[in-house]
């Protein structure tokens, strides 16, 4: 294959930022005629190209190996750069996801090619993608361009491609192996937990009603929990709330939260700080409410209301409810 | 346990961007710059694991043009114990996996026990150094850190997985960590503290000394992000807005 896809677990599903690089390689597979192959590994491999072989694809790659049945980054680097090694495709894809930011960069140095990450935009010329990232503080575009040749890793940040244009088909699903000794792994990893209870996963969250400094004081939080309640959306905020501790930090959106890119995104009482809109601006829909004309969040917004939110929930809310 | 922190002078957050005429760099003329964010939070936690172990050094490493002194005067007026300043002249180079070989090629020879870096820059934003960095000299490496442990002989890592998920992790040393804004408190330079700075040893070596020219990637062709959205503005009264809200909702989101 020309693109290998390099899969991410997601409790036996594959990631849905997986999803969106299967996507982006069918695309740019398209336009620049190259061969898809996906590769699934660790204890949910057998699962995940089950998954996978549904996709239009040349084959999967189905990978076990009792060193990588739980997540680290000694063994992971070690396993996909024996297979991009092995396979040795012209691209290998990721979806920018924490855990591909915690191995990946190994691959680069144990394979002496480039890691072009956390890329956000790529187009064709000649017949060859061309990868950009954003930089200062995601203000700037600039161009990624890989040296010398080999395989070239790219991970793409999350709402680069839609998971929605992944093309069906039919993918012959083969096993490879990796040589690889206890030695290798010198991390002991425990078991994941959750900080505080209810913690949601906003990045699979369709709907989203976000809240900023606008919503004032503690006591407002009802409001828009209640508003979220009705519209069926999960609560989530920007920093200076959970900073406040008026919501625990998993709710936080932007770079230093999650990243999310829901149906829809109401903004409200959000200024749209370039922290906070990095999590959020790859989302379908933006509707933004807010005191500020001159917010910047507006500058993203599909719809946008000047006004005061404490004012628009109550009255969004009992108007949803009916 | 020997510490280095690798600390990154970028432009301030709230910095306006022109780009030069060559699209190759920004014109940084009148531009603030400050110590990278999550390197402050690094720098603390360096700092906290050497008190709380009671020996030990914490070493500034930066790479970049004179004007990092001021930075690298900071960390050690926050408390770290000397510095090394591999200087830098324009052009910058911008490959993660250079700028990490060179600083590796710097600091081989003081076989650190622990490196800290924060977890990414605000002005490339690549992410990649302490880790490619960690690969390069033999060591165990973890992005997201949120929390650290000293252990005999190992560090026991607290990591951030993603929807608000951790995971606890314990490591062979030597170990690069780079470190998640957040996990503590960063301290504030003390009067004495300020005093003392100008007194600490900031070593000095050139890039070229240390480079060897591997770049795997170039960056390059700097351009402003356009975002072109039309946005429909609702207007009116309170009700209007509303009314129309819920419309937009229902009928063109379609949100159930």
């Amino acid at each position: 294959m020309n693109i290998l896809v390099v899969l991410e677990d997601k409790s036996g599903s594959i990631h849905r930022m997986s999803q969106e690089a299967i996507a982006g390689a069918q695309q740019i597979g398209g336009e620049c005629n190259l061969s898809i192959g996906i590769l699934a590994l660790g204890n949910n491999a057998p699962a995940l190209a089950e998954q996978a072989a549904k996709y239009e694809a040349t084959e999967v790659l189905s990978m076990e190996n009792e060193h990588l049945n739980q997540y680290t980054a000694d063994g992971y680097a070690a396993a996909v750069a024996q297979v991009i090694a092995n396979e040795n495709p012209q691209y290998v894809f990721f979806g920018h996801t924490y855990q591909i930011r915690d191995y990946v960069p190994r691959i680069s140095v144990k394979l002496q090619r480039p890691f072009l990450n956390d890329v956000v935009s790529c187009s064709t010329n000649e017949g060859k993608p061309v990868f950009s990232k954003q930089a200062f503080n995601a203000k700037l575009l600039a161009g990624l361009h890989p040296q010398g040749s080999g395989p070239v890793l790219v991970s793409f940040q999350s709402a680069t491609f839609s998971s929605d244009n992944i093309q069906n088909g039919t993918a012959n699903v083969r096993s490879v192996t990796v040589e690889m000794d206890t030695g290798t792994i010198k991390t002991v990893p425990e078991e994941p937990f959750q900080e505080a209870a209810g913690g949601v996963d906003l990045s699979s969250a369709d709907l989203i009603v976000a809240i900023g400094r606008g919503i004032g004081k503690e006591e407002n939080i009802p409001m828009a929990q209640e508003l979220a309640k009705v519209m069926g959306a999960e609560i989530a905020s920007s920093r200076p709330v959970v900073d406040s501790d008026w919501l625990a930090p998993h709710h936080q959106i932007g770079s230093s939260g999650q990243t999310v890119a829901p149906k829809l995104y109401l903004a409200l009482g959000i200024s749209g700080a370039i922290q906070h809109v990095v999590g959020m601006k790859g989302s379908k829909n933006i509707v933004v409410v807010n005191k500020d004309p001159d917010a910047p969040i507006f500058e993203l917004a599909d719809y946008g209301v000047v006004g005061d939110m404490l004012e628009i929930v109550p009255k969004l809310t009992a108007a949803l409810q009916e | 346990m020997n510490i280095c922190v690798l600390v990154k002078q970028v432009p301030g957050s709230d910095a306006h961007f022109a780009i030069t005429a060559d699209g190759a760099w920004i014109q940084e003329a009148e531009l603030p710059f400050e110590m990278n964010e999550s390197d402050n939070y690094a720098l603390e936690e360096a700092l906290q694991i050497r008190e709380q172990n009671g020996d030990g050094e914490v070493v500034v490493v930066s790479l970049g043009p004179d004007r990092c002194q001021k930075t690298i005067r900071e960390a050690l007026a926050k408390g770290a114990d000397r510095a090394l300043h591999i200087k830098e002249e324009p052009p910058y180079h911008s490959d993660p996996y250079a700028i990490a070989s060179a600083i590796a090629n710097a600091i081989k020879a003081e076989n650190f026990d622990l490196v800290l870096s924060g977890l990414q820059s605000d002005d490339l934003g690549f992410g990649q150094t302490g880790v490619i960095l960690g690969e390069l000299l033999g060591m165990t490496t973890a992005t997201l850190v949120v929390g650290t442990e000293i252990q005999d002989g190992k560090i026991r890592v607290k990591r951030e997985l993603e929807a608000g998920w951790f995971q606890w992790q314990t490591m062979e040393l030597p170990a690069s960590l780079a470190i998640q804004s957040g996990l503590n408190t960063p301290r504030y330079p003390s009067l004495k503290g300020i005093m003392t700075a100008k007194k600490k040893e900031i070593k000095t070596v050139s890039l070229a000394e240390v480079f060897a020219d591997d770049n795997l990637q170039e960056f390059n062709g700097l351009s402003v992000q356009h975002v072109e959205k039309q946005t429909e503005m609702i207007e009116g009264s309170v009700d209007q807005v509303v009314n129309r809200l819920v419309d937009v909702f229902k009928n063109e989101i379609r949100i159930n």
